[in-house]
């Protein structure tokens, strides 16, 4: 059995994965971290876990050796940290924003302060599985992806590693969830329910990765809260270089992600849902992609949807942990969703 | 073999496939009408379009 702790298991991310690692066939989780919650059980903090586990939360400075550490802490709290994290087990898996991106003008750009442990950027494998599978096998640090990020970033890779694409404007439209467990004026019921929010029209953080995994095109990004707890729907409007018919782009998603365990296309023309829809993956680490051609324009507008507590953030954690240990893929990752919801 | 006319996919036809029958493509669910066996060929059948106040 793989040794795991877990480094700020109490807000959403560390609940989702606590959730998959309990019945994770090769691990065993030894600690939960929270300050807050310290000395009680990880259902007061995630009552879906009642009766699953007697496991308690421990303080960061009771934290012992163990073979694999996922870090759920805030962003900007993994880089102070992370040489303590280090000496404590030889692989770590930062689900934070903080080693994501390979520079530090570029994460000083982007998050608008400045790298506390640079030497270490470019230490860490980016944790898409689907981009860096070879690289993730012989890992011992990885940086788990953002929840847009992801899903921009897989809904779009395959044309702009082949050069197609002039310029892309990506909308998203997130779920609460993705704002973590702490709330806010903004996040109270009365102001909450019912909105759509549009909460970064632009300057959202998580371009600097999706520039960075994607290259030198130009990327135009807006993020939109609406009434979904879990979930991410990017619709990403695709101006190509060169003009494609369906069947050619059918033949290059089918190229680059027909074995993916976790990637599907979904496009249909009949049945209920004919493009990707978040709600049917909510707890599943699926991202689902469709596309359609505007006839006659160079737009082609492709959506993904992914869970963005799972193929968004613990999920993709638990994949990328597989992979790093020579375990199948999809292990504690088969739940397959539900319908209805 | 033939080549499903909307994704591309080849599908294989079994022994007993016979014209005017309806396959549904394995990989973008269309539903497709066999229009004859040798040379195997397939064509969409027709469907049902979503109207939201168009």
């Amino acid at each position: 059995m793989i040794r795991v702790g877990i480094v700020g298991g109490s807000g959403y991310t560390g609940g989702e994965l606590l959730r998959l690692l309990l019945f994770h066939p090769n691990c065993q989780v030894v600690q939960v971290t929270s300050e807050r919650f310290a000395g009680k059980s990880v259902s007061k903090a995630h009552p879906n876990l009642r009766g699953t586990t007697g496991l308690k939360f421990c303080a960061l400075s009771q934290l012992s050796p163990c073979d694999v550490l996922f870090l759920c802490l805030p962003h900007g709290r993994a880089m102070e940290s992370i040489g303590d994290f280090q000496s404590l087990a030889p692989r770590l898996v930062d689900l934070s924003a903080d080693f994501r991106l390979h520079s530090a003008e570029r994460y000083q750009h982007w998050y608008a302060g400045e790298h506390s442990r640079p030497d270490l950027l470019g230490s860490f494998v980016y944790g898409v599985p689907e981009l860096h599978r070879d690289t993730l096998r012989s890992a011992a640090l990885v940086a788990c992806a953002g929840c847009n990020a992801t899903a921009s970033i897989l809904a779009v890779r395959p044309l702009t590693r082949r050069g197609l694409v002039d310029s892309i404007v990506i909308d998203v439209k997130a779920g609460s969830s993705e704002g973590g467990n702490v709330s806010s004026n903004a996040s109270h019921h009365p102001e909450r329910s019912g909105a759509v929010r549009s909460y970064r029209p632009t300057g959202h953080r998580h371009v600097g990765e999706i520039e960075q995994s994607l290259g030198d095109i130009p990327i135009h990004f807006s993020a939109t809260s609406i009434e979904m707890v879990r979930g991410i729907l990017a619709t990403c409007h695709v101006f190509m270089s060169e003009s494609l018919d369906e069947k050619a782009v059918w033949k290059i998603y089918r190229e680059d992600y027909g074995n993916e365990p976790f990637v599907r296309i979904v496009k249909e023309r009949s049945g209920i849902h004919r493009y990707p829809e978040p709600k049917l993956l909510a707890g599943t680490n699926y991202c689902d992609i469709g596309f359609e051609r505007d006839p006659g324009t160079d737009r082609l507008v492709v959506i993904s949807a992914i869970d963005n507590l799972m193929k968004g953030s613990a999920g993709q954690a638990v994949q990328c942990f597989n992979i790093m240990h020579g375990l199948n893929e999809t292990l504690g990752l088969e739940f397959p969703g539900l319908h209805p919801i | 073999m033939s080549e499903c006319p909307v994704c591309a996919v080849q599908i294989t036809f079994s022994n007993d496939t016979v014209v005017g029958e309806l396959l549904e493509c394995p990989d973008c669910g269309t539903e497709l009408e066999v229009t004859a066996l040798d040379p195997p060929a397939l064509a969409e059948a027709p469907e049902t379009e979503e109207d939201w106040g168009e």
